[in-house]
This record gives C-alpha cells, sequence and structure tokens, in this order.
C-alpha cells in the first residue's frame, strides 16, 4: 500500500521537492548578495576607513562624519520616539477602555506603518520645517536658524516614522502579559501604577526592547525621508557645537546643523558623485559597515524576541 | 440558603472591620496614591495624545499642501496638458515637465511608471513569497524553522538603499548582457529590487496565515488517505488563501511606496510606455527627486505634496483591504 501511494503521488513529491529548491534559491541570493558585499568591502574597512573623514573630493579617506550623522540622528529619533510609543501603548493596553476612539487610533497606527517613507519625509518638511521651524525663528527672531532642514527635523520625521512599530511591538508585549498576572497584583491590593510597573513591565521589557531595536534598525537604514532634511553630500566639519556652562565645555551634537548619513551616503556616491567608478570601493565599505550595523540590531532583536516568546511559554 | 446569606453578611462585616481598623492610615494613603494614580494616568493619557497628534497632522499637513495644488492647478492638469500648435490644432500631452516653461504635471507617466514597475514585482513575489512561506510552514523541520524563518526575516532587514546600490553596482550590467533591454535601467531591474524587498514580507504573513490554520484539518485530510501535496494544495492553501491575499495586497502597497530601489534602478526618465525594459519613473522617485530643489510655495512644490496625497491614498487603501481581510480570518479561524 505504502508503494503505490508513493507511486501515485509523483507530481505531489515534485512540487514540493521544486518548493525546497525555491526556498533554497531565494536563500542562495540572499548569500549571494550578502557574500558580494563582503568579499568588495572587507578590504577597504578598517579603523582608518571607520574613523576617518573623506578625502580628495571623496574618493579617499574614510566614512566617519556619516557614522557619526547616523549616531546622532538616531539618537535623538529614539530619545523622541521610544518614550511617545511606549508610554501611549501603555495608555492604550492598559488604561484606556475598549472604545470607538481606541480602535480608530489602533487602526491609524497599524495603517501609517504601511504609508510609503517618502510620504513621511513631505511631512516633515511640511510640518517640522516650514511650520514649526519657521514658526519659532520668527518668534525667537533669529533668523535663519530652524526653519530649515537640520538634524533635528530629521529625527524628529524619522521618529514619527518608526512611532508605529514602537507602539505595536509594545502593544503585543504588553498584551502577551497574561491578565491573572494583573489580576493577581491588584487582588493583593496594589494599585493600577504599582500593578503596571511590578507585574507587566518587567515582563514585557524584552518585547518593548525587541520593538526599540527593530525601530533603530529600520531609523539607521532609512533613505528617502531624509533626501531633503538636511542630508548632505559632503561637510568639512561633524554637526557638534561646544555646550559651554562658564568655563565647562562639553562637545554637544548640533541639532540646527546638517549632517552626513551613512545610508545617504551611500546613494550620493554610487548616483551623484564625479565618479563613480573611481569611488566604488568606498562604496563597498560604506555599504558593508551599513548592513553589520543593521544585521547586529536585528539579530539582537530576534534574538531577543526568541527568548522573550520562550520564557512566556514557559508560564 | 439563609445560611448562605449569613455568611456572605458575616464575611462583609469582616471586611468592613479590617477597613475600620486600619482606616485612618489606608485612607491617608490612599489619598495621596490617588492622586498619584490619576497624574501617572494623565502623563500616559497625554502620551497617548501626542502620538494621537502626530497622526492626525499627517493627514491634515499632507492634505492641506496638496489641497492648494488643486486650486493652484487645477485637477485636469494632473490629467493631461493641451498643447495648442502653431496651427491652432491642439494636441493632448500627458507628459510630467514641471520646469519646463510650459509647466505639465500629468500624473499619468508617473502612476504607469509606479504600476510597470510594482505589477511585475509583485507578481514576481507572489510566485516565490508564498512557495518560501508554504516551504516555512509546511516542509521545513520545525528544528530548522527556527534557524530558517529569521534568517528570511533577516532578508526583510536589509536597507532599500543596498539593494538600490547592489542593482546599480551589479544587477543592471547583469540583465543587460542578460536581456539586452532598450535602457540598462528600466522598470523590469526596478521590478527584481523591489521584490526582494517584497518577497520576505509575502513569505513571513504567507507562513503566518498558514500556521493559523488548526490542525485538525490537516489531520482529517491525512486521515482520508491524502497525500502531503494534497494536504497543501486542496485543503491548507484554500482554507488560508484570504491571509495569503491580504500579503500579497501589502506586498504591492509597499512595491509602490519604495523610494530608493526605483529612484537608483528605474531610470527615472518619465515616459509614458507599457514596455518593462524601458526607463521609467514612479511617484516615489519624482518626490525624492525634486523635492530638495523646488522653491517653497510654487505650483511646483504643491505638485509634489499632491503626488503625496495620491501614494498616501493608495497605500492607505491597501492597508485597510488587507486588515479588513486578515481580521474576517481570524474571527473565521477562531470557530
Amino acid at each position: 500500500m505504502e508503494l503505490t501511494k508513493h507511486k501515485k503521488d509523483i507530481k505531489g513529491f515534485t512540487f514540493i521537492l521544486s518548493l525546497k529548491i525555491i526556498f533554497f534559491f531565494i536563500v542562495l541570493i540572499l548569500f549571494l548578495l550578502l557574500g558580494k558585499i563582503v568579499f568588495e568591502g572587507i578590504g577597504i574597512v578598517n579603523l582608518e576607513f571607520i574613523f576617518e573623514a573623506p578625502k580628495n573630493n571623496m574618493t579617499e579617506g574614510g566614512i566617519w562624519p556619516a557614522i557619526f550623522g547616523t549616531l546622532a540622528v538616531t539618537i535623538i529619533m529614539v530619545l523622541i520616539a521610544v518614550p511617545i510609543g511606549v508610554f501611549s501603548a501603555i495608555y492604550i493596553n492598559e488604561y484606556a477602555k475598549d472604545t470607538f476612539l481606541t480602535r480608530i487610533i489602533r487602526t491609524a497606527v497599524n495603517n501609517l506603518a504601511g504609508v510609503p517613507s517618502i510620504v513621511f519625509g513631505l511631512f516633515g518638511f511640511g510640518f517640522f520645517i516650514l511650520f514649526i521651524g519657521k514658526g519659532i525663528d520668527s518668534v525667537l527672531e533669529t533668523g535663519l536658524f530652524l526653519g530649515q532642514p537640520c538634524l533635528l527635523w530629521a529625527s524628529a520625521t524619522l521618529a514619527v516614522l518608526v512611532l508605529p512599530i514602537v507602539i505595536v511591538s509594545t502593544l503585543e508585549a504588553l498584551n502577551s502579559v497574561p491578565k491573572s498576572n494583573r489580576d493577581a497584583s491588584l487582588g493583593l491590593g496594589a494599585t493600577k501604577w504599582q500593578t503596571i510597573k511590578n507585574a507587566v513591565l518587567p515582563q514585557a521589557s524584552p518585547g518593548i526592547l525587541t520593538g526599540t531595536i527593530l525601530a533603530i534598525s529600520r531609523g539607521a537604514g532609512e533613505t528617502a525621508p531624509i533626501l531633503f532634511l538636511g542630508a548632505a553630500f559632503f561637510l568639512p566639519n561633524l554637526p557638534v557645537v561646544d555646550l559651554c556652562i562658564g568655563d565647562y565645555c562639553i562637545p554637544m551634537i548640533n541639532p540646527a546643523d546638517q549632517f552626513m548619513y551613512l545610508a545617504y551616503h551611500i546613494f550620493i556616491l554610487t548616483t551623484q558623485s564625479s565618479n563613480p567608478t573611481l569611488t566604488q570601493p568606498i562604496q563597498y565599505g560604506a555599504t558593508l559597515v551599513l548592513i553589520t550595523i543593521t544585521f547586529l540590531l536585528n539579530i539582537t532583536a530576534i534574538i531577543f524576541r526568541y527568548r522573550f516568546r520562550k520564557t512566556l511559554g514557559k508560564i | 440558603m439563609k445560611y448562605k446569606t449569613i455568611s456572605s453578611k458575616n464575611v462583609e462585616n469582616i471586611h468592613a472591620n479590617e477597613r475600620q481598623e486600619s482606616s485612618p492610615f489606608s485612607k491617608k494613603i490612599s489619598l495621596r496614591q490617588r492622586i498619584k494614580e490619576q497624574i501617572i494616568k494623565l502623563f500616559f493619557a497625554a502620551n497617548g495624545a501626542v502620538a494621537l497628534v502626530f497622526i492626525i497632522l499627517i493627514f491634515v499637513f499632507l492634505f492641506k499642501e496638496g489641497i492648494r495644488a488643486m486650486d493652484n492647478i487645477g485637477f485636469l492638469d494632473f490629467i493631461y496638458y493641451d498643447k495648442v500648435q502653431l496651427n491652432d490644432s491642439v494636441t493632448r500631452l500627458f507628459e510630467w515637465y514641471p520646469t519646463s516653461s510650459q509647466e505639465r504635471y500629468s500624473l499619468v507617466p508617473l502612476i504607469i511608471g509606479s504600476l510597470l514597475t510594482a505589477i511585475p514585482a509583485t507578481i514576481l513575489s507572489t510566485f516565490f513569497g508564498v512557495a518560501v512561506g508554504v516551504y516555512l510552514s509546511e516542509i521545513a523541520h520545525p528544528k530548522a524553522k527556527e534557524f530558517l524563518k529569521p534568517l528570511i526575516e533577516l532578508f526583510a532587514g536589509i536597507p532599500t538603499v543596498v539593494l538600490g546600490f547592489l542593482l546599480l553596482a551589479v544587477g543592471a550590467t547583469f540583465f543587460d548582457d542578460l536581456l539586452n533591454p532598450a535602457n540598462r535601467l528600466n522598470a523590469f531591474v526596478a521590478g527584481i529590487g523591489l521584490s526582494l524587498v517584497i518577497i520576505p514580507i509575502i513569505a513571513s504573513m504567507t507562513e503566518e496565515a498558514l500556521k493559523s490554520i488548526p490542525n485538525e484539518l490537516r489531520m482529517a485530510s491525512y486521515g482520508l488517505g491524502a497525500t502531503k501535496w494534497q494536504t497543501i494544495s486542496k485543503v491548507i492553501l484554500p482554507a488560508a488563501f484570504s491571509g495569503v491575499s491580504a500579503s500579497i495586497i501589502l506586498g504591492f502597497g509597499r512595491a509602490i511606496g519604495e523610494t530608493m530601489i526605483v529612484l537608483m534602478a528605474s531610470g527615472n526618465a518619465a515616459n509614458l510606455t507599457a514596455d518593462i525594459f524601458k526607463s521609467v519613473r514612479t511617484m516615489t522617485a519624482t518626490i525624492a527627486a525634486e523635492m530638495g530643489e523646488v522653491s517653497q510655495g510654487s505650483d511646483h512644490y504643491y505638485a509634489l505634496f499632491f503626488i503625496g496625497i495620491v501614494l498616501f491614498t493608495i497605500t492607505f487603501f491597501l492597508n485597510l483591504i488587507a486588515e479588513i481581510i486578515i481580521n474576517k480570518m481570524r474571527k473565521k479561524n477562531t470557530f
């Protein structure tokens, strides 16, 4: 009987085999792409490449200003997006009742995650630069200070872009904490806030951290919205300003300055540099650095999520 | 019955006694505590309000700037431009030339460009993405899946600018030699790049849709003597049809909205063409390329915002449809 069954299903066998082949074809493509970047880029990436500024019309030197700009933008982005996202998710999940309004917010957040990033760029330009920035300038009478593309507004726009990621993953993390935990805490006489602080957040925090890491990785790799929000082809100085209190001066990120950005650096070198073939090694090197950063972040997020689900499964 | 009421009364009395005993102390705390609780709640609510305000502002600002384009340029001018020739004959042009002396703002070539890159990408990724999803959910060994699924997720995490760069550096020449297209950078090359973005999306959503199919269905099918492939093709895939189609819709929306790949690999010439091997220009690439140089408040500036509205509306509705389908599927599967 076994034999006849197998004979009959030669068709099925070939289909399943072809599915396997397709799958490993896709994985092969992934490794080919990565392999190409690593193979071409590994020769140029070293400490000097990472910590030096571009030289000689971008054909030599390193990419440190672009890495610094990426770090600066993502740090400010996280400082804006994560508190707002996490706190509003806590409100939606723990405090707000399941009303029409909260359902609208959930739907809007879900849909916002699918809005093209370039549209966020338009929003950032119209709202942050022209409305808020120009508004601040005219109120403070500073001249052209914040009413132009700069680091602060690029970070703010990316923050709005990753806000749905933070909210959705926080909601998911809060949702996965069993209701019995909250009931037990409330039953012991804890208040709502004590329950959230002691019984919900400790369990949900790996999930929240996962969302944060994914948001950082998304922001660091995103190029489209910052094209016209202050990313620069080349800047001789880092976007740094000395913050002085009396005699003590600390170098600080200058949010009103333009900046170089790793993802934008790759784009501009490939498409608009004076000699794309001459800069190709630098392009591969910069790509290797960018992809290493995003992959490390994503792998960390995946491991966190894996552990998070495992501990929840045990409960 | 009587006994029960008495006992519950007793319990209430005990509770009341307890409350009275500790009341002076607990009341004091509870007042402070209650204020603190309210402040914390307000704090969280304020953050929720900020998030909501941002969401609303995106709608407001996009439409505020875009609607002005309708006033300044006019709706019909976004479709065609009637050029009057010297002999008074009129030719109807579908062109995007915002910087020429006679500005032409037809969105037709841009929309066609977007479709010409997104549709082939979606077809290609439907084939590969669904296959990968089925493999992960039904065929791969559970132990192998724990490793293979993150691998596909990692694929989705590649920044799109990297894919665009690889297309320019390697892909375009490869396809140029292979297919000898009319333009070296064309809609097809961009479509290949887009499918690398969408395949992981369709694959992981398909995998999730298949996973949510109750195991009883598989067992029933095997019990009736069906083979693995018959179970997959006749039972599992039809049952997960709505979930799979939602993933394809979302993938298409993503392809329409993707910017960097098409900006780098589609050739960026606003051709009115149906030839997949010619250069095209998409809506997203137009905004990306022209927003930096446009003077604020000009017709061109508002026209770019209008493109933004069109993009926003298309992707918003695609997402909405996908979400409705998924919600329906969830309701069906809970039975």
